[in-house]
């Protein structure tokens, strides 16, 4: 064992922290840090003296102060009193509402279209051909302006709904009906809807947050029991379909298990819609929704669809023929063969890419700016911004928040995506 | 066939029957209908909500479009002439605004004598980019699009040519530093090659400008950031983002992949933030704290801060897209070339980037046909766009008050030209590439 006396036996030389793999990478990394830090360090001095000029100071106390400015559309309590922190959550809820609810009409419309492009029908598949294409390659701005237009400039005035009695007696149409059998009337400053009521209350408490009433709490109490017991007879099913075979059948079971406890208590509660009527010059009874909002949810919605509807459509285009056929060779039904054979390959394909439009839709809602809708960028970024001048904090702010929405949305999306990605053994 | 058999069988036919047309349901325009409009009840009844959206679309639009006015002074004046024309009720279409106006809407503000300027550059620009988009063309013209960008800037906002060549200067004083370097150390040469000329550029670019300038003065009049408005704007920003966010989007890109842990956290933090938010809020970055950010005093045209973070937003995006390329590779790319002995930056510039970059090009592609649609945003930050800004500009003009529907369709036809064409091509290659592969 006297093979190693040949090499010589050399001490660290410097030249080794570059051409030596072993520590060459801990030295890039040092390096980059030194950049990095000194970097950072330039920006943070920049700042510092740039405030110092200005006679500012970094601090997020002007928080706490009394907004006094007024928004529009509030999900929960909000006076002029407030705080710009109450205001900044008001504006968060509203870019979350928006966001969702354009989520989940984007996500409609993108399943209609991306389906009905592959459908053998040659008229309805170059329709939704010419809708994908043409609000794709538009910017979505431009939506939103259009739609606006058409509901500040082509929308009838509030009082154009009205019906008087001498219209009814020489049979005169009124200007302007509502649609969806009498149950929606917009307008050009806003869109009229029903909203929910109830004529027996079980009170409810107030939070500092929100109010809450207990007659909602009941509502959430019967469909999560119901969802509970749906859940136990599928179970049951599943087992007994695993011991003999035959799988009983539950459809009738499950419906009436999700649908009937919440319908009971809804009965029970006195559940009702306010349709909205024309009192005096305005809508009354039911919701109006700012026309802010109606057009950012619409163009919103419309503009993403359409890349829903292509990802859908690939989705779809990418299992191929065979997993059909084999499915049916199996002697699946059409229905089946959909649940479970097509929809669990596509839907592998169609989920990482709807993740990034959904998140996508949430980042485009900060275009409220184009309506006047007061989401987080119109009241944080917007009034309290200016009215405090604190840019720096202000903004900031607002882009953690919008970084957490969007780290949230694509964590969530990631863990359903995992749930039915394929399994790799 | 045998006599018993002839007898048995009554009638044998011996010659063929001519051919027969297709029965009528079966042939031509109705198989056709029926194949494709008919063939179910559900699909007779698309067919038939397809057809009454078409008939609504066409019933609602046709007469606006078909009642066009292109000559007249104002809106009030469009109107005249609609109901002078077509009667009291009416309604047209008042093209006349375009014709108008259109120059505002291709150039802002940009001084009308000068605008072969920004044309030659947009010609130059599809000169420089046809190389890298059709491989058939000859290699040599690469130098061009290595040049084009700073010979765009000196067209677009005119001064001295001297700026731009000083500048040109300092990077082939890079080069030439590393080339006389790189017998040597490489990595000497490699920090040498960065060092000389940011020194170049921080002290000697100046006085050489000015001296050189007072020699030979190659100036052409300049035109200021704010007189850039309309596409002119939307296709320098896009252009401009994209070109300038594609070296750093390949440095995050690898520093993605890189297995350094520091290296991967910074990049990925870098992408995950500029991914993260809205660009409105990067654009309100550009206008309110970028100031913040530089030394007391630095102040610079609102145009190069949007550029600048429109630059950082795109470059996240394209990093991302290149990430894929690399991922793309088969791994035996890289492992063959670690076995030829090649360094880390050697298989990068030699192997895995050439085809990284190209199985990338229709994702660049659909990333700059985002940038060019989100331009617009800067209507928000005080520039003329030409979808919010350029308009809202012409209807203060008291002629064109109360115009909505002409200039939209106007600017979105031109989106839609450019954006359109530009999926196509990206389509065309992704076709392409993957022929290649297979």
């Amino acid at each position: 064992m006297t093979s190693m006396t040949g090499v010589p036996k050399q001490g660290f030389r410097l030249s080794q922290l570059i051409y030596d793999t072993r520590y060459r990478s801990l030295t890039i990394q040092v390096v980059v840090f030194m950049l990095f830090m000194l970097g950072a360090a330039w920006l943070v001095d920049n700042t510092i003296r740039n405030l110092q000029a200005l006679g500012k100071d970094f601090n997020f106390g002007f928080l706490t102060y009394r907004s006094g400015y007024d928004i529009g559309q509030t999900l929960i309590p909000y006076t002029n009193d407030s705080s710009h922190a109450r205001a900044a959550l008001i504006g968060l809820l509203n870019t979350l509402l928006i966001s969702s609810l354009g989520c989940i009409a984007a996500t409609v419309i993108g399943v209609f279209v991306g389906v009905l492009r592959l459908s053998k029908n040659w008229l309805v598949a170059r329709l939704m051909t010419v809708y994908v294409e043409v609000f794709r390659n538009v910017p979505v701005l431009l939506w939103i302006l259009i739609i606006l237009a058409i509901f500040t400039e082509v929308m009838p005035a509030p009082n154009a709904y009205r019906v008087t009695d001498q219209m009814l007696a020489e049979g005169v149409q009124p200007a302007a009906t509502m649609v969806l059998f009498d149950t929606i009337a917009p307008t050009n400053r806003y869109t009229a809807i029903p909203s929910i009521g109830f004529s027996r209350s079980l009170g409810g408490f107030d939070t500092s947050f929100m109010p809450i009433s207990f007659n909602f709490l009941a509502m959430v109490a019967a469909l999560g029991l119901g969802i509970f017991f749906n859940r136990r007879v599928l179970a049951t099913a599943k087992a007994v379909q695993e011991a003999t075979g035959d799988r009983p059948v539950t459809w009738w079971k499950s419906i009436l298990l999700l649908v009937g406890p919440l319908l009971a208590v809804m009965i029970a509660l006195g559940f009702h819609l306010n349709l909205p009527a024309l009192k005096g010059f305005n809508f009354a009874g039911g919701l109006n929704v700012t026309n802010a909002f109606v057009v950012l949810w619409l163009a919103l919605s419309l503009y993403t669809g359409a890349f829903i509807a292509e990802i859908v459509r690939a989705g779809v285009l990418a299992i191929s023929n065979g997993q059909t056929e084999a499915a049916f060779a199996l002697g699946l039904r059409p229905g089946r063969t959909m649940n479970l054979v097509i929809l669990p390959q596509a839907l592998r394909v169609i989920i990482p890419p709807l993740i990034s439009q959904f998140l996508n839709l949430t980042k485009n809602s900060s275009l409220a700016i184009a309506v006047g809708y007061m989401d987080l960028r119109g009241t944080l970024g917007g009034i309290t911004l200016n009215q405090t001048g604190r840019e720096l904090e202000c903004i900031l702010l607002m882009m953690l928040i919008y970084l957490a929405i969007s780290l949230v949305i694509s964590g969530v999306m990631n863990v359903y995506n995992n749930s039915v990605k394929l399994k790799e053994r | 066939m045998s006599p018993t058999q002839s007898d048995s069988i009554a009638f044998v036919r011996s010659e063929m029957l001519p051919q027969k047309p297709a029965p009528v349901s079966e042939a031509g325009a109705i198989r056709w209908l029926r194949e494709n409009l008919f063939s179910s009840p559900l699909n007779t009844l698309l067919t038939l909500i397809g057809a009454y959206v078409v008939y609504w679309l066409v019933t609602h639009s046709l007469p606006w479009l078909s009642h066009s006015v292109w000559t007249a002074g104002s809106v009030s004046e469009c109107r005249q002439i609609i109901t002078d024309t077509w009667g009291a009720d009416a309604t047209g279409a008042c093209w006349a605004v375009i014709r108008e106006r259109w120059s505002q809407f291709i150039f802002g503000f940009y001084p009308w004598q000068m605008v072969w300027r920004p044309v030659l550059a947009f010609v130059l620009l599809l000169v420089a980019i046809a190389p890298v988009l059709f491989s058939a063309l000859p290699r040599k013209m690469l130098t061009f699009s290595l040049i084009y960008p700073l010979l765009a800037i000196w067209l677009l906002w005119g001064g001295s040519a001297w700026t731009e060549l000083v500048v040109l200067a300092g990077f082939v004083l890079g080069w030439a530093t590393y080339v006389a370097l790189s017998k040597g150390s490489t990595l000497i040469a490699v920090i040498a090659a960065v060092l000389v000329p940011i020194l170049w550029w921080k002290f000697a670019a100046a006085p050489t400008t000015e001296v050189l300038q007072n020699v030979i003065s190659l100036s052409i009049p300049k035109v200021s950031s704010s007189d850039f408005g309309g596409f002119l704007l939307a296709v320098t920003l896009g252009v401009g983002g994209i070109v300038m966010s594609l070296p750093l989007g390949i440095v995050l890109a690898l520093g993605r992949q890189s297995d350094m842990f520091l290296v991967k956290s910074l990049s990925v933090g870098f992408i995950e933030f500029i991914r993260g938010v809205p660009l409105i809020t990067l654009l309100f970055v550009a206008s309110l704290l970028l100031n913040y950010f530089l030394p007391p005093g630095t102040n610079f045209d609102i145009i190069l801060r949007v550029m600048i973070l429109v630059t950082l937003f795109a470059a996240a995006y394209i990093a991302e897209v290149i990430r894929g390329g690399l991922a793309a590779l088969p791994r035996g790319q890289y492992e063959a070339a670690d076995a030829l002995g090649l360094d880390y930056w050697k298989a990068q510039r030699l192997i895995i980037l050439p085809q990284a970059l190209k199985i990338s090009i229709p994702g660049i592609v659909s990333t700059f046909i985002g940038m060019f649609k989100d331009t617009t945003l800067v209507v928000f930050v005080g520039l003329f766009d030409p979808l919010k800004g350029v308009p809202d500009f012409v209807r203060a003009d008291f002629n064109w008050k109360g115009i909505y529907w002409e200039p939209f369709i106007f600017t979105g036809a031109i989106f839609f030209i450019f954006n359109f064409s530009m999926s196509r091509y990206s389509m065309y290659l992704e076709r392409k590439l993957q022929r290649d592969h297979h």
